[in-house]
């Protein structure tokens, strides 16, 4: 069954990225077998189709690995899930064959290209139908730490002055994406799904959003770091 | 029945403040993570070649998924110990 569904997606395979070559890549460190995979699937003919055949054989294996790592079982619903994972993986990684530059086993390196689109696929069915809270003052929540058991003097002044910071210092753009991301713990890919935008482009909202909380605590004589000592003493 | 747990408040903070170090970003990350895991499981200094993505791992719980599969997938495969 797998060779019949394998086939049409070997040829368009071919057609439209084996010519993609980078020769200004230095690959002098990779090893005999990864060279072997990256000369068979930048060939053509009957090589190359079974090259392509096998790796997707293995990206169908890291798929279902990880839907298996995440809870998700073998179910024939779930199975599929992994086949598209692995349909998805096998056109990036050829799409990218040009930029694999053997830092490491051939193998290792396509397999990232599986488990991201089956985790990616897995959060998103998770999450589907769910309501995604997005509330930029969701962060006011986090005062109510303050008195929490759990917060000895110097965590409840640290808390007080993130809760002073975020509101001081973010866009509402950012507040909201940090409430997400930290207090709800909504994945990235969800989040990127329901803003329109990218994983990347969110961290990045994110990262800056965590850089300008720490200006605002270094400016207070204030750090996680110290309290961390102490409160995992 | 309830009991103070200050490493919980502490974590909260910690992921809302992120890590202090520099980081590579989420696209920087997935290009380096196949290179990155390989030292690892080598038992070779993954932070020094690969500066940053540490850091970043701590900080983004997608990317540290796709971390810690990928560890796990080679680690249950026979000649990961052979790289």
């Amino acid at each position: 069954m797998l060779r019949t569904e394998i086939a049409p997606l070997a040829v368009s395979v071919g057609r439209s990225a084996m010519h993609d070559a980078a020769p200004s890549v230095d690959r002098s460190g990779a090893d005999a077998e990864s060279l072997g995979w990256l000369q068979a699937l930048s060939g053509a003919g009957r090589r190359h189709d079974e090259a392509v055949e096998a790796l997707h054989a293995l990206l169908l294996r890291a798929a279902r690995f990880e839907v298996a790592r995440r809870g998700g079982g073998r179910s024939g619903d779930l199975d599929d899930l992994a086949t598209q994972a692995a349909d998805d993986a096998l056109m990036a990684v050829m799409r990218k064959l040009h930029t694999y530059r053997g830092e490491s086993r051939f193998t290792t390196w396509a397999y990232k290209f599986a488990l991201l689109e089956a985790a990616v696929k897995v959060r998103r069915r998770a999450w589907h139908g769910r309501e995604v809270p997005l509330e930029a003052e969701g962060w006011a929540r986090l005062a109510d730490r303050r008195h929490s058991p759990d917060a000895d003097a110097e965590s409840s002044e640290l808390i007080a002055a993130v809760c002073d910071g975020i509101a001081g210092a973010l866009t509402p753009h950012q507040r909201t994406v940090l409430v997400a991301l930290t207090l709800d713990d909504i994945p990235i890919d969800v989040l990127a799904d329901r803003l329109g935008t990218t994983r990347g482009a969110l961290y990045k909202t994110l990262h800056d959003a965590r850089r300008k909380l720490r200006a605002r605590l270094s400016q207070d004589g204030l750090a996680l770091e110290s309290t961390m000592q102490g409160g995992r003493s | 029945m309830s009991h103070h747990d200050p490493s919980r408040t502490v974590d909260l903070l910690a992921r809302l403040l992120g890590p202090a170090e520099p980081e590579l970003t989420c696209e920087e990350c997935f290009e380096e993570l196949d290179r990155y895991v390989e030292l690892e499981l080598g038992g070779r200094d993954a932070d020094a070649t690969v500066p940053g993505m540490r850091p970043h791992l701590e900080g983004c719980p997608a990317c540290r998924e796709d971390h810690d599969s990928l560890a796990a997938l080679l680690s249950a495969e026979p000649r990961t110990a052979d790289a």
